[in-house]
């Protein structure tokens, strides 16, 4: 019973390590290819450290192999996030068919300045109570 | 070793093929750091399943080590793409 599931981790967490590689070759730009290798690359090493977990059985091993699964579940989206944010601001360009990007009305690549959108309206509320008080 | 394990393996040595693919072709640095991130996801998880193949428990330890070499790269490639690496525009 534990030799299936075991197997059976493993395989699993072999086909969506390979689906992560299948995407960062197959999709068409970098945030698209960050979504597939970062939640199926954790996911894949999940499995396969559960299964380790589930091999070994002892304590120390059941220890390790959580402290991999909580470590990856804990730094991987923080590299992602990172990688991301440095890549949209080098420039990279985005999939011709992206169909929204709310970030580019309100950023400026030059200054590395972001801007909310709201100043106008905040300006024009305070310019209408200085008038007001005059 | 298992046929269980033997296509496992197989299967992360492909993955490992197809992001190797990608880091000779990406058109960017960042693609190129993304595809390095998901080999050393690939990699912890080819040890876990070799650890699990001999039965060393030990070599764990170099999976832990794989992983936060990982993040660690990831972050010292962003600062440097983000204090000025090459730009893209």
């Amino acid at each position: 019973m534990t030799d299936v599931v075991r197997e059976g981790l493993i395989l699993a967490g072999a086909i969506f390590m390979l689906l992560a590689a299948l995407g960062v070759v197959r999709l068409p730009d970098l945030l698209t290819r960050m979504h597939a290798t970062t939640k199926a690359a954790t996911f894949g090493v999940t499995l396969i450290m559960l299964a380790v977990a589930l091999h070994f059985a002892q304590v120390a091993v059941v220890a390790r192999a959580f402290g991999v699964i909580l470590f990856i579940m804990m730094t991987a989206p923080v590299a992602a996030h990172v990688i991301g944010r440095a890549g949209y601001f080098v420039g990279t360009r985005l999939w011709e068919r992206t169909l929204k990007d709310e970030l580019r009305p309100h950023y400026d690549p030059l200054t590395h300045e972001l801007k909310s959108g709201r100043e106008g309206e905040r300006n024009a509320r305070y310019g209408a109570e200085e008038d007001a008080e005059r | 070793m298992t046929p269980i394990i033997l296509l496992s393996l197989a299967l992360m040595a492909l993955a490992l093929c197809l992001a190797f693919v990608r880091l000779l072709r990406g058109p960017s640095l960042p693609d190129r750091v993304v595809a390095l991130e998901l080999f050393s996801s690939i990699l912890v998880g080819m040890v876990g399943v070799v650890a699990i193949a001999t039965d060393v428990a030990s070599l764990l330890d170099v999976a832990i080590v794989m992983a936060l070499m990982a993040f660690m790269t990831s972050i010292g490639f962003a600062r440097f793409l983000e204090r000025g690496g090459p730009r893209d525009d």
